[in-house]
């Protein structure tokens, strides 16, 4: 509607000319012009720069992706096989570290939507809102700094206790054998410097995230879908189950799927908190740690020439793919669910 | 509830039935308090014996055992549906508090280590020789890189991102090519910023040749990043503006850019200006993509087309990679460098937030 006023508002003006030129510019039209086309060109660079964006790593990471296995000038990967037995253990260590960060992330922040949206009292939801948007505002190198200097410290007598009393846990236990005897002994990451560690700290960083998405799908649950509900003798807990949470559902899971996306891309937190290997483990509190694919590329890119460089820029499109992926689906799912959504 | 039931004959005896309460036996409000208090006691004593006390871990059980005691006495008292209400009640407020702490941890580190060095040669020294014991330490040279580089990712990006808006709201509307567009940010959206990085380096290498580190590719990298936020907050702001207003300044003759000029993009304003205000706070901040495009170096360069240029977030990053004598020093200057950060980011997003309240549509007029 909007878009077909204009135009029939400019065949007026248009068709006015001959009766009375002295009251139509003819500047109007060029101005016009000028500026549609502007704007057009602006939303095509988008477009460009995408493509750009795409075809500039493409051409940058071949040459790693097709190399013959050997040196790369990257110290940790001189003996590794082909990229792939190199990028591998590397996307491992993304999905898994983005994984563990959800698994304490989400229902962190479903609470405290939750909190904000149907418990703190109205006055101060607002400011408490105000209060964790201040999370988000930390700058990555900021959480980074404060992991390894101050969490990862004050955490180490935990693990500690953790390897010692609950190791039968197969994530607990850092213990490997040395010597012949069979004998054990503890293979902790130095000053708590470990995946858990990494993984609070994405968890910390998406928390915000979440929670800004899902208190405001809570805070559009139907008033009269919750006034029921207590109408009907439901605890506020009981209404929370039988309106705001299934109202909440699809935003919950794309909030979610987009705290992934940012997790998964996260860099400076864990690179300076986990010094990682090229490797697939599951143990969570050992010196040997899976690293991710951008916490890899920050650590040695500033160093690597030639062929490492090739490399790097390769697993970065691994990551760019990885990201784009988990990205689309969760618009999909929001896109698919906004015409059941029944806010009406 | 069965309870209740079986007390109610009894009551009926000895008081008139108006003064019956309508409701269960309910705990006292101030019940929680005593709830933590016992947890606590309870975790720290159950430490002690374990001979492993400590003040965080006794915090961390008492909360638990609180959550369990609460449920329990709610559970025997007001029956099982209140107790789930009180435990859900307990858990959600205990998150929020959770989420509080690291926060608030984070912020006194910052604020007291970072107090430090905050003092004048912090923003009129650079990092000139660190193997000189007798020269001041400064991280003049990264402010002035992370000011450079931002200012020139703002004049990239700003105006793509306004005329990318105005073309999806007034000009491309529903189309196809709009909505392709409009795909296209969301895709801009999720690119890590590394990735972004990644791109500007390659773009310079191929241009420049490889290795090529310049403040300029710093910038196109944060462009990258700062467009999708800037069409996206511009576009909602835009959508807000009601059609009337533009279809009155039709009627009155108005052609289509002035309309835009005049009536749209000053009803918008100030939601645009919040909106480009936070998108500057969210890439001030930014590290990886910068430590990728723009490298590290200790001396003021003042021009971002050649040589590596320092700034803020990457001198915080490479503060705890210092060896050498001043090594201690420079991680000083990393956590003032850190605190600056903070300051910068959080003093924008207080900024955008004061313009967006002030200048918001008042209810009801």
């Amino acid at each position: 509607m909007s878009a077909q006023a204009p135009s029939s508002d400019k065949e007026r003006t248009t068709s006015s000319e001959p009766l009375d030129s002295s009251l139509v510019r003819d500047s109007k039209r060029y101005g016009d012009t000028l500026f549609s086309g502007i704007s057009t060109g602006s939303a095509l660079m988008i477009f460009v720069i995408l493509a750009a964006v795409a075809t500039f790593l493409t051409t940058q990471a071949i040459p790693a992706v097709t190399r013959e296995p050997g040196p790369t000038g990257l110290t940790a990967v001189e003996t590794a096989g082909g990229f792939w037995q190199w990028v591998l253990p590397l996307a491992f260590g993304t999905v898994w570290a983005s994984v563990l960060a959800m698994l304490m992330a989400v229902p962190l922040a479903i609470g405290i939507a939750l909190f904000l949206s149907h418990y703190a009292p109205k006055r101060v939801a607002k400011t408490f809102g105000y209060i964790v948007d201040l999370l988000a505002a930390v700058p990555s190198v900021v959480f980074g700094l404060w992991g390894v200097t101050v969490l990862a410290p004050a955490l180490d007598p935990f693990y500690r206790w953790l390897n010692d009393n609950l190791s039968w846990i197969y994530f607990f236990n850092a213990w490997v054998p040395y010597g012949d005897g069979g004998d054990l002994r503890p293979n902790l990451a130095a000053g708590g410097q470990n995946m858990l560690t990494a993984a609070m700290v994405l968890a910390l960083m998406v928390i915000p995230i979440i929670t800004a998405l899902t208190r405001e799908v809570f805070l559009q649950t139907p008033r009269l879908h919750e006034e029921a509900s207590l109408a009907l003798g439901a605890t506020r807990w009981e209404m929370i189950r039988q309106a705001v949470l299934p109202f909440g559902t699809s935003g919950i899971i794309s909030s979610s799927m987009l705290g992934l996306g940012r997790a998964l891309g996260e860099t400076m937190a864990v690179a300076m908190i986990l010094p990682g290997k090229v490797l697939i483990s599951f143990k969570l509190l050992t010196f040997d740690n899976p690293n991710t694919i951008a916490a890899y590329i920050a650590q040695n890119f500033p160093e690597a020439e030639g062929d490492g460089n090739h490399q790097l820029i390769a697993a970065g499109l691994v990551l760019f793919v990885i990201t784009l992926v988990v990205n689309m689906v969760a618009r999909a799912i929001i896109h698919s669910r906004r015409e059941f959504s029944g806010a009406n | 509830m069965s309870k209740t039931v079986t007390t109610e004959p009894k009551r009926a005896d000895q008081k008139p039935a108006m003064k019956e309460p309508i409701t269960g036996h309910q705990l006292p409000k101030w019940s929680w308090v005593l709830f933590l208090a016992i947890g606590i006691g309870i975790a720290a004593g159950l430490l002690t014996l374990m001979e492993t006390f400590s003040f965080a871990g006794s915090i961390a059980l008492g909360v638990l055992v609180f959550l369990l005691l609460g449920f329990i006495v709610s559970a025997a008292v007001e029956g099982f549906r209140p107790a789930k209400d009180r435990l859900a009640r307990y858990v959600v407020t205990s998150f929020f508090l959770l989420a509080l702490l690291p926060l608030g941890s984070l912020l006194y580190e910052v604020v007291t280590r970072g107090a430090a060095r905050f003092d004048w040669t912090f923003f009129t020294e650079t990092q000139g020789n660190t193997h000189l014991m007798g020269v001041e330490l400064g991280a003049m040279h990264a402010i002035v890189g992370t000011l450079m580089i931002t200012a020139l990712a703002f004049i990239i990006s700003v105006p793509i991102g306004l005329f990318t808006a105005i073309y999806l709201v007034e000009y491309g509307a529903s189309t196809k090519l709009a909505s392709g567009i409009r795909f296209l940010v969301d895709v801009m959206t999720g690119i890590p910023s590394i990735v972004a990085g990644l791109f500007a380096y390659s773009l310079f290498s191929l241009i420049l040749g490889p290795g090529t580190r310049s403040g300029f590719a710093g910038a196109i990298a944060l462009t990258v990043l700062m467009i999708p936020t800037v069409v996206r907050s511009t576009e909602e702001m835009l959508k807000l503006v009601p059609n009337e207003l533009r279809e009155a300044s039709y009627a009155l003759g108005v052609p289509k850019y002035r309309t835009i000029l005049k009536v749209v993009l000053p009803t918008s304003l100030a939601g645009i200006v919040t909106g480009v205000i936070l998108a500057i706070a969210r890439i001030i901040g930014e590290t990886a993509p910068l430590l990728v495009t723009a490298g590290y170096f200790q001396l003021l360069n003042a021009n971002p087309f050649s040589g590596p240029t320092s700034t803020l977030p990457v001198m915080v990053y490479q503060s705890l990679r210092t060896h050498g004598p001043r090594a201690e020093e420079m991680q000083m200057l990393g956590w003032t460098g850190a605190l600056t950060l903070i300051l910068l980011v959080m003093g924008l997003n207080l900024i955008g937030r004061l313009i967006a309240w002030k200048f918001a549509p008042k209810p009801g007029r």
